[in-house]
Parts: C-alpha cells; structure tokens; sequence
C-alpha cells in the first residue's frame, strides 16, 4: 500500500507536467512564452500574502510566547486526565490549529518522552497527521486574493479541527489503547 | 477577523503582564514577523513555476476540458460557482495534490483556484464567498493518503512499526475533511 502510493506521489507531477506540455505543443501555444508569462505572476502572489502571513504569524506567535497556552493546559488538564488522555498530547491538540512548526516540535518531543511505541506518541501522531493549520492556509489562501472579511471560513477551520481532534482520541483508544 | 486578531495580541500582553514574560513576547513579535517573510518568499519560485504550467495548460484549453470532465462532481460540492468553472480544475488538482501530500504543489493550484473563484465574486471583492469558504475548509481539513512527514518522526525515534498509524490517520482525517465541507455548508446559511 505504502509503496504504491509512493510510487504514485513519485510520478504524477511529471505525468501531469508531460500531459500539460504535450496537449500545448498540440495545440501550437508558444509553451516557453505562455511559462514565462504565467511565472511572473508568482513573485506577485507571495508578495500580496506577506501582509497577511505577517498579521497572522506574529499574533500566534506572541499568543504562545505570553504563557495564554499554559493556562489554557491548566483548565484542561483534569478532565481529560480522567479520560484517560494523555495530558501532554493537550497542548498539540490546542497547537494543531494555530501553528505548524510548533506542532511538528510539541509532536517529537512527546515522542521523545514517552517514546515511539507509547499511546501517547501514536496518539499524537494521528493528532498530527490528520489535520492541517487552519490560520496559515488562512493567511495564504485568503491572503492571495485579498479577502479580509473571513464570514464562516475560520470557525468552520477551528469546529472540523474539534471534531478531527474528538475522532483522533475514539479511533486511537479503538487500535491503541491496551 | 478584526476582533480575533485584536484579541490574540491583547491576550498575549496580558498574560504576558501577568507572568511576567513580557520580553519574550515582544522578541516573538519581531522574529516572527521576519519568518514570515521567509515564508512567503520561500513560496516564490513553487509558485512560479506551477503558474507557468497552469497558464499554459490554461491557453491550450486542457484546463476547461478538464473542468467540463469534472463538472458533475464539482457542481455538487460548489454550487454558487459558474457551469464549467475553470476553478474545478484548480480544485482538483489541488486536492489530488495534497492527498497525496505533495503540499508544494498544492499551494499554487488553491491560490489559482481561489484566483478564479475571485473573479466570479458578484459581491464585494473582499468578502469570502461560499465557494471560496468550502474550498479553504477542505484544505484546513488537510486530507491526505499518508502522513509524510509524521511517519518519518516516528521513525527516526526507532518506532517497532509507523506504519501502523497510516490507518487510523486515514479515517480521522476522511471523517473531518467531510465534516469541514458539511459545516461549512451549514454554516454559509448562517453569515
């Protein structure tokens, strides 16, 4: 399975890139002009998300940097030790949304500690690998095309995040948990 | 978005006043803001070249094949987007691009996909249509196949089997990858 997927991962840039040239060169379009002329365009597009990623990067980070999180962990530590989940994999599951590096880093670390094969570690890793950080995509996807009133964009973000969280905690106890 | 930016730097000094880690804050203000750069200007040149590639694809028609292809689909899922939108094809390939974790890719083809979905904006250029929402929904959802670059953590830290985690990862993310779509759905009544 793994294989074939990689496999897979491996070719389909070049099949789709073949695909895309040839059907050009078919169809006569000057193929080196139209790339060059499509190019331009991608200097601007980073430029115009800088503001946003600027806005939003530094608000997170500063939010991590004044100890907020912490006392988030506080309230949060209790009841969900009486779960029976494990309290270190909380500040991921806070993390998850807000920042991408951070989670990757909170993700080894627990690793770290409890080690590779713990539920805590397999717990986390499907924490991680099942969600993606809805701030930046945020800031990148809306940043592009200048959109600032977000109407249900983030809170739609932050709710499938709860529910990918909830799922990650049933399904982890369901192959994990012994 | 005014209010929660507004709250998450008010917060910060709060509790930054409160715990005394007032220094930290601002030495995260100024670093980050300088990351960030480095962020969007690592983005140039992926960028450039899939918009090369995608304007092409675009002058020889393959995109509005493509997008005439996936139509019934598409209609589905976005429904207050033109018939044949080119942004179905965009869409496309930037869910296949991210399922199967190619998230290099994947960013060029969202922007260009929310590149055309802004130009079918009847409204006010700066609010967030529901297309436009469902399409960034299934992208924070972060669908994809295999967890690249969780598996190699587990594995550098010497885990019996990581690839026991592929599974479950699998059914966490389908489940809310669907429930990003169904709330934003739900939601876009709403706002």
């Amino acid at each position: 399975m793994k294989e074939v997927l990689n496999t897979i991962s491996v070719w389909i840039l070049p099949v789709i890139i073949c695909v895309i040239l040839l059907h050009g060169l078919y169809k006569k379009i000057p193929l080196y002009e139209t790339f060059c002329d499509g190019a331009k365009e991608g200097f601007w597009v980073a430029v115009k998300i800088l503001p946003y990623l600027v806005a939003i990067m530094v608000a997170v980070s500063m939010f991590r940097a004044s100890g907020a999180l912490e006392f988030l962990y506080e309230i949060f530590k209790t009841p969900l030790e009486a779960l029976k989940i494990p309290s270190d994999t909380l500040a991921l599951m806070i993390t998850r949304s807000l920042s991408g590096s951070a989670t990757l880093g909170i993700f080894s670390d627990i690793v770290n500690t409890h080690g590779a094969d713990s539920y805590a570690a397999k717990l986390a890793a499907v924490i991680t690998g099942s969600s993606e950080t809805t701030f930046y995509v945020i800031a990148v996807y809306f940043g592009a095309v200048g959109i600032t009133k977000l109407r249900h964009a983030l809170l739609t973000g932050v709710l499938a995040d709860m529910v990918g969280i909830v799922c990650a905690v049933i399904v982890s106890r369901f192959f994990f948990y012994s | 978005m005014n209010i929660i930016w507004l709250s998450l730097i008010i917060i910060s000094f709060i509790f930054a006043a409160i715990n005394g880690r007032m220094e930290e804050v601002v030495n995260a203000m100024l670093k980050t803001s300088q990351s960030a750069v480095m962020v969007a200007f690592s983005l140039i040149g992926i960028m450039a070249f899939w918009l090369g590639i995608v304007k092409i694809a675009q002058k020889s028609g393959l995109i509005d094949l493509f997008s005439k292809a996936i139509d019934p689909v598409m209609k589905i899922i976005f429904k207050d987007t033109k018939k044949n939108s080119q942004a179905y094809s965009n869409i496309a390939l930037n869910f296949s691009a991210n399922a199967l974790g190619l998230a290099n890719a994947a960013t060029p083809f969202g922007i260009k996909a929310m590149q055309d979905l802004q130009k079918e904006n009847p409204n006010d250029k700066k609010v967030a249509t529901n297309a436009m929402c469902t399409l960034l929904a299934m992208n924070t959802a972060g669908f994809q196949l295999v967890p690249a670059s969780v598996l190699a953590i587990l594995i550098a830290s010497g885990a019996t089997n990581a690839a026991e985690i592929i599974l479950p990862t699998l059914i966490v993310t389908s489940i809310s990858f669907v429930s990003a779509i169904l709330i934003s759905k739900i939601l876009e009544r709403v706002f």
